[in-house]
């Protein structure tokens, strides 16, 4: 069973995807052309970011090709990632073939919000949006142009993260980000991969290490395009939920979620036991189709 | 029909102001190499990719062939019907990826071949369905609808097969060809009717293959042309029907050894219901091995009275000759056993392909055989003021009136 083969992570790897925000992942001088920040005098962040759109062929499972429309190159897009309150400045450079645009969840005003078609920045343009990173919590930026369908579907969408002010900071852990998402290979209206971050069944073959004993916080956001609801299991744990991630306290404590597309939540566990736990959307269709994943703890318990 | 044929060759000119044989070839092959040049340019140069214009998709199409379903899992072969190359990159069996193996390779030239194999826990009786997803993202479905275990060639199979052909070939053909003294009894008008009554039964199997086979031809993949098939398929049985009946009469001429007109005409009846009967079987055979029918007593009752009256067919041009029980059986064994070897085959490799091309050899057997009958009944007269004698009208519509009842039953 799952897919036969494996897909090349030459550009892009959902291993280090996961651990990946503000283009962490890139050296410092090639960072330094998407990613800037610059301490304020009232002791917040002016973070600069260079995201473009670009159409790109990527694989979505072994030796499938979706035609996508991304951003800088990747679907998911990148994570962006703020402390509440700092500046958030977004230069975007249309390179696709389509118009596009950035919406982001969060408090902005009505000019920043990228959805209005006067907001759409047509092939080889480019916009300024600028805001200050409000609430704090687990947001997503997606492409508003229309049709909507089609502009999300086609891989315009990524994680904004709002970290809590530094006094109430949330503990230390390692840090996860997951964006459920789907393809409509044959555009009928129904997805034939579903994922979390893009490639089917990906952590199946390469899981997600983890330490026992480790607090472990998932930032799990759904944009799973044509199917009413997604949803994600993880199996022989619980896991705290901070819905929308906008409250300090847990809502509740359980191992399945259910998202509506635009919902997304933080999890956090820690592992128990050493070995392989499987996670996955709890539509078992999906799961067959590729939403399906193992994470691997290390270590023995109590260390 | 020789001596104008032979007047012609032998009162052509001989040599006398022809141009050179080598000559004559080279003006012959100069197209071809013109021809060959142009393919050269259009395959380096690309013309057509222009025409295509940059960046479009490849046209990918792939056409199941055959799914088998056995404790290995699902077998499938499939053959790529378009222009382009098309990869099959992932296999679905319900909505879930599966994994499986490629042979020859994944990858299908136009017209290649591979066969799948997916070890996927198929439950009995159930439905299924297989979407092979391409490098592209285009996908091919196709659903077994009742998930049956496919026979394999052992001698099992091959004795159910037979018996099949047996009770829906054989025994009937067998049956109706006792009707023979009956005919041969009968006077100018009841030979009139049963002659009639022949040429309804044939006109009705001669539609019911049409529809059959341009039914399967629409199953095929485009690039064999079922319906082209299916035509030229019938239009050379006819012909080569006629040319083994005048050869046959000719031979009767030469000898007058071997039996009457009538004799002749029977096998030829016999081959044409004969040829049908393997189109009959092959489907048949199919329906079975891909699960999509089971032989209710019904169903074998239907097809013996159906095909019994092909008996009749066989025997009515002998009512005026003397036949030995030993030629009514080989006339018996030319129209009924095909329906064996059709199940076997139908049951073994199955392919929509054959299907079209043994019942357009049916059909234009029949087409044949009708002809024949009509001629040899007609004489001198006109064809119309003979299907309008009541004896002959009245006949045709028992015929049809038959064949159509006893369909019914067929379903």
């Amino acid at each position: 069973m799952g897919p036969v083969g494996r897909v090349s992570t030459e550009f892009f790897d959902p291993t280090r995807f996961l651990r990946t925000w503000n283009f962490s992942d890139l050296p410092a001088d090639e960072r330094a052309q998407f990613y800037r920040e610059t301490p304020q005098p009232d002791g917040t962040t002016l973070r600069e970011y260079e995201l473009y759109a670009v159409d790109r062929e990527i694989e979505i499972a072994p030796g499938v090709f979706f035609p996508a429309w991304t951003y800088n190159g990747q679907v998911p897009g990148p994570t962006i990632r703020a402390t509440a309150g700092d500046r958030v400045r977004v230069n975007f450079i249309n390179q696709g073939s389509h118009p596009h645009g950035l919406h982001f969840h969060g408090w902005h005003p009505p000019e920043m919000d990228g959805s209005l078609p006067e907001h759409q920045v047509m092939p080889g343009e480019s916009f300024l949006y600028e805001f200050d990173a409000e609430p704090f919590g687990l947001h997503l930026y997606h492409c508003h142009a229309n049709p909507l369908k089609r502009h999300v579907h086609k891989g315009l969408y990524g994680a904004f993260i709002v970290d809590p002010p530094s006094e109430v900071a949330r503990p230390p852990a390692d840090e996860l980000v997951m964006v459920l998402n789907g393809f409509d290979t044959n555009f009928d209206g129904d997805n034939e991969v579903y994922a979390a971050n893009t490639v089917a069944s990906f952590y199946m073959q390469e899981p997600v290490r983890v330490r026992v004993g480790q607090l472990v916080r998932m930032y799990v956001v759904n944009l799973t395009e044509f199917d009413l609801i997604n949803s994600m299991h993880l199996h022989g744990m619980f896991f705290d939920v901070f819905r929308t991630g906008t409250s300090l306290t847990p809502s509740e404590s359980t191992d399945t979620i259910m998202f509506c597309q635009g919902e997304r939540a933080i999890l956090e566990t820690t592992f128990r036991y050493p070995g392989d736990f499987m996670f996955h959307g709890h539509q078992s269709e999906f799961a067959e189709l590729g939403w399906m994943g193992l994470f691997r703890a290390e270590g023995t318990r109590d260390t | 029909m020789t001596p104008s044929h032979d007047h012609r060759r032998d009162g052509g000119p001989s040599g006398v102001d022809r141009p050179g044989a080598a000559k004559l070839w080279a003006l012959a092959v100069l197209p071809l190499l013109l021809l060959a040049g142009l393919l050269g340019v259009l395959v380096w140069a690309g013309p057509a990719d222009a025409m295509r214009g940059e960046g479009y998709p490849p046209i990918e199409t792939l056409a199941f062939q055959r799914v088998a379903l056995g404790p290995d899992g699902i077998v499938v072969t499939v053959l790529n019907d378009g222009p382009d190359p098309v990869t099959i990159a992932q296999v679905q069996v319900d909505e879930a990826y599966w994994s499986f193996t490629a042979e020859p390779g994944t990858t299908l030239a136009h017209l290649g071949r591979t066969t799948l194999t997916i070890p996927y826990p198929w439950v009995q009786g159930d439905a299924h369905a297989l979407r092979l997803v391409t490098s592209t993202g285009v996908t091919f479905d196709h659903e077994v609808a009742v998930a049956v275990e496919t026979p394999t060639p052992d001698a099992k199979f091959f004795g159910i097969f037979t018996l099949i052909g047996i009770y829906v070939g054989v025994i009937p053909v067998a049956i109706g060809l006792l009707w023979l003294p009956l005919v041969s009894r009968a006077g100018r008008t009841g030979l009139d009717f049963l002659m009639a009554v022949t040429i309804g039964l044939l006109l009705f199997l001669l539609i019911e293959a049409g529809h059959d086979g341009l039914e399967a031809a629409a199953l095929t993949p485009s690039s064999f042309q079922g319906v082209a098939l299916f035509v030229f398929g019938g239009l050379t049985a006819f012909v080569g029907l006629e040319m083994v009946g005048g050869w046959l009469r000719t031979r009767r001429r030469d000898t007058e050894a071997s039996g009457g007109r009538g004799w002749v005409l029977a096998q030829m009846v016999a081959t044409g219901i004969g040829l049908h009967n393997l189109g009959e079987g092959l489907a048949i055979g199919a329906a079975f091995a891909l699960g999509e029918a089971t032989l209710g007593t019904v169903l074998i009752v239907g097809f013996m009275l159906h095909n019994t009256t092909e008996g009749l067919a066989i025997v009515a041009p002998l009512a005026k000759e003397p036949v030995r029980v030993s030629r009514l059986l080989r006339l018996g064994v030319l129209g009924g056993a095909p329906t064996i070897v059709g199940a076997w085959v139908g049951g073994l490799i199955y392919s929509p392909i054959w299907s079209v091309l043994f019942l357009a050899l049916g059909a234009g057997a029949i087409a044949q055989v009708v002809v024949q009958l009509t001629r040899q009944v007609v004489g001198e007269e006109s064809v119309a003021g003979y299907m309008t004698t009541p004896p002959v009208a009245s006949g045709l519509f028992a015929g049809v009136t038959v064949m159509y009842v006893t369909g019914l039953i067929v379903g």
